[in-house]
């Protein structure tokens, strides 16, 4: 079995758990031995110190080219059944504008590189699909439209770059079945369907109702909704999205499966860390500082705990469009003093922070799954999560709340905060109840599926 | 000759209203469940089982006979809101064929923890037995059957008769339930065993289709308690009243098999049946049993890991017996009164986390979403019973 997997985010560029779920996944295949060519939008220069290390390209080439084979050396740890393709097109769902300014400078000062090493490339200019005009279905000019509120300027165009790109990868990519990661990328990956004919397999790890509440970007709802009709199968990482995907959507039911994600059993050794010594218990909030994650209701649960606990401090980690208005919450609640804001964490600092901190709370107002939590756990951390959450379907050992109740997240925080054997309890049955959560397990059912797809076309 | 020891179980507790850390009066319980549950019970299960047993005892001329424990906490529920129900016991009570038998007025766990509490308890619910049913209890059952050496030596030295505790397989070994014995010491206790297959029989398989032995009739259960005969003196069938009309519904027939129980057991001319008292006069103690070890009627363990199996159980348990010699001193009834009810064996084992072997009659029993909001609550309850305590140390 061989995947071409398309995706908009890997380790180390992450802006939420995709990329996380993305390296998790792959690393599953890979242990049941299951090919997969990742198909990765980077414009954005590769971070010299990258923690995750994989058979990587060491540089951006300058041509947009698939990069079969890779270069001897570069890689320090194999995924032997893994390679990656790097295409540039700058998709960053949460960019703020003058980030993607920055990425949109660095994408156009390399095609001026490439322009001048052989001219612009576009697999339908070219050499013409041979079997199928390339993804009839959709005109180019649906996705060249900006983009809504809170996605950044231009995305649709940078979204079409990619389906360009990956159709191109895929040409000269052997394959079975397409494997495509959220919206971004179904564009792509209806147009490499169209272009080769194989199977196609959509996963779900967020819709737009999710991110935007009811203000849905129409654009957004309707490349959705294509991915999903076009696709063979439709994974989704809960029973809460599956419902969406189905009610709101119009997906037919048994089109529909779910896969739990997962977290990666294999926590690495002892962090040098020097604990802070203080009576303070740090209570974390760790994700997008966005409406769908509910950072509002963690503050407002805070200033109800400090009316009774003051030993307290409240971790944001993470960055996002409300930031600003979380800081001035805080300010106004008079909170200011009990609340540190880190801004965005990753690598090294999420588990450093994960080590620090004495429970973790996840306030989302709508979470399809929510991978944090279950690293929180990993890190022997007490959780808390929303009852609007995917993850709440199947962990039994934390704390449940609604995310609008904050007098009742207030009073868990500080059932937790106050109680030791509750810590302790929740801790140990934590652990226990994290052995359930395995990417192996994940990808063979994953597996399953390509097997189902692919078995349908013959 | 086999004789039948039924013996079943009353209990409703004060279940607790959901009380943050924010609260701070004192109404800890919720008034408005408790007493429709109450209603709930007494009309599927308590009213229609009392009418049946009434018109066995009647039917059958005294020679159906039968036991009960019903706790401080149920009695004070059906005073308040189901005179009828306690009406139909003492009516029951007045056949002269039912025996009342004494155990911890809240259904505590006090043995554990603070044993004059454990004798408070004890004597105020034989009082109230003495006041309702004219009967003085002689036989004593501790919450949930929990069982130990000490407790038997306990409530020897306070006179009673007899005590019961669960028929667990590792402290009985060969041994058959089906005889009465003694524990180590103690001058005239005798105990009885429950013999919990033949009691599971009717508590939980009744009306599990899947059972070989479904659909039970009474024909055939007589017929099992004809075997012991020769091999043993009683059959103890101890169980929670319950089982008629709530755990086991009236649609499986459970009703009617009670109805015919006593005529297919009697008739064989070998068998009857007996309370407590009645068959600690007739037989002997046949052995001496040893069980240093506390046991208990409860889940596949028997042990006490449904109530203090996990931190925040022993944390809650300690905490609330902590406050003990206080609360007593202050002579404040209505505190005093809160604090007991705290002390009922269920609040604790809504915080149980053993969710896995045993986890449907858990979740079925459990008022909570989950044992940690179970712990929560109960904890912010008990600041607020210190914070009363305080408040009249002051005064």
């Amino acid at each position: 079995m061989r995947v071409l997997m398309l995706g908009w985010e890997f380790p180390p560029y992450i802006s939420g758990g995709l990329g996380t779920a993305c390296l998790g996944m792959t690393k599953g295949l890979d242990e049941i031995g299951v090919d997969v060519a990742f198909v990765l939008p980077t414009a954005v220069p590769i971070a010299e110190t990258s923690h995750v290390d994989f058979k990587t390209p060491a540089s951006v080439k300058p041509r947009p080219r698939a990069v079969a084979a890779q270069p001897a050396g570069a890689a320090t740890e194999t995924l032997e059944h893994v390679e990656f393709h790097r295409v540039q097109a700058a998709l960053q769902a949460y960019a703020t504008p003058q980030s993607y300014e920055q990425a949109v400078r660095k994408l156009i000062e390399q095609q001026k590189a490439v322009q001048q090493s052989g001219g612009e490339h576009s697999p339908y200019t070219e050499e013409p699909a041979a079997e199928a005009q390339p993804a009839p279905s959709m005109p180019s000019g649906t996705f060249v439209v900006g983009g809504g509120a809170h996605y950044g300027d231009d995305l649709m165009s940078q979204v079409q770059r990619y389906a360009d790109l990956a159709v191109e990868v895929a040409r000269t990519e052997p394959f079975d079945v397409i494997h495509a990661h959220d919206w971004m990328t179904f564009p792509a990956a209806a147009c490499v369907a169209a272009a080769t004919g194989k199977p196609l397999v959509v996963h779900v790890h967020s819709t737009e109702f999710d991110r935007a509440g009811n203000n849905v970007n129409q654009q957004v709802y309707d490349i959705e909704r294509m991915g999903m009709h076009r696709a063979d199968r439709v994974v989704c990482v809960s029973h809460l999205t599956r419902n969406l995907v189905v009610s709101r959507y119009g997906v037919p039911t048994e089109k529909v499966v779910v896969i739990y994600n997962a977290v990666q059993a294999d926590n690495n050794g002892p962090l040098d860390l020097t604990p802070i010594k203080q009576n303070e218990k740090i209570v974390l909030f760790l994700g997008r500082v966005t409406m769908q994650k509910g950072p509002e209701y963690f503050l407002q649960a805070a200033a109800k705990v400090v009316e009774k606990f003051q030993d307290v401090r409240f971790v944001m980690a993470g960055s996002g469009d409300m930031i600003t208005r979380m800081i001035r919450l805080a300010a106004d609640l008079k909170i200011g003093r009990y609340v540190t804001f880190t801004g965005f964490l990753r690598g090294g600092d999420v588990d450093r922070i994960f080590r620090m901190a004495d429970l973790y709370v996840m306030p989302s107002v709508s979470e399809p799954f929510g991978i944090a939590p279950l690293e929180a756990l990993s890190h022997n951390v007490p959780v808390i999560i929303s009852k609007q959450s995917g993850v709440s379907e199947v962990l039994t050992h934390v704390l449940k709340v609604d995310f609008w109740d904050t007098d009742e997240m207030a009073n868990k925080i500080l059932g937790v905060l106050r109680h030791e054997p509750l810590r302790k309890t929740l801790r140990q049955h934590g652990a226990i109840e994290l052995r359930k959560f395995s990417w192996t397990d994940s990808a063979r059912k994953l597996n399953g599926v390509y097997e189902a797809v692919c078995a349908a076309r013959k | 000759m086999a004789s039948i020891v039924f013996y079943f179980q009353v209990h409703q507790p004060f279940r607790l209203r959901r009380y943050t850390i924010f609260d701070s009066d004192t109404c800890y319980f919720d008034e408005r469940k408790n007493e429709e549950i109450c209603h709930k019970v007494a009309n599927k299960c308590y009213l229609p089982t009392n009418r049946l047993m009434l018109e066995l005892a009647e039917r059958h001329k005294g020679r159906f006979r039968v036991s009960y424990s019903l706790t401080g906490t149920v009695i004070e529920q059906f005073r308040r809101w189901q005179p009828e129900t306690l009406d139909s016991f003492k009516r029951l009570a007045d056949t002269g064929c039912v025996e009342f038998i004494s155990e911890t007025h809240y259904h505590s766990l006090s043995f554990l923890y603070d044993r004059n509490e454990f004798v408070a308890q004890t004597r105020m619910h034989a009082d109230l037995m003495e006041e309702l049913f004219g009967q003085r209890p002689r036989v004593f059952r501790n919450t949930e059957l929990t069982y130990n050496n000490d407790v038997a030596q306990v409530v020897d030295e306070m006179g009673f008769r007899a005590i019961l505790t669960e028929g667990a397989d590792h402290v009985l070994g060969y041994r058959s339930p089906n005889f009465l014995y003694s524990p180590p010491n103690c001058a005239n206790l005798a105990m009885l065993m429950k013999n919990y297959r033949l009691s599971d029989d009717i508590a939980f398989r009744f009306g599990n289709r899947g059972w070989a032995e479904w659909p039970m009739t009474a024909e055939k259960f007589a017929g099992w308690v004809d075997q012991i005969n020769g091999n043993g003196y009683v059959c103890n069938l101890f169980m929670d009243y319950e089982t008629f009309g709530e755990h086991q519904w009236a649609d499986t027939g459970i009703f009617d098999f009670m109805r015919h129980l006593p005529e297919k057991v009697l008739e064989t001319g070998k068998n009857d049946f007996l309370t407590v008292s009645e068959a600690v006069e007739r037989y002997p103690t046949v052995g001496e049993v040893d069980i240093p070890h506390m046991i208990s009627w409860a889940d596949t363990e028997r042990d006490l890991s449904a109530w203090l199996g996990n931190s925040m159980q022993a944390n809650a348990l300690h905490d609330v017996y902590a406050l003990a010699e206080a609360v007593r001193a202050t002579g404040n009834e209505t505190l005093i009164d809160d604090w007991r009810k705290l002390q009922t064996s269920d609040h604790f084992y809504y915080m149980c986390t053993k969710w896995f072997a045993d986890g449907d009659v858990h979740k079925y029993f459990n008022p909570y979403e989950s044992p940690y909001d179970a712990y929560i609550n109960y904890m912010n309850i008990l600041d607020n019973i210190r914070g009363r305590m305080a408040a009249t140390a002051a005064v």
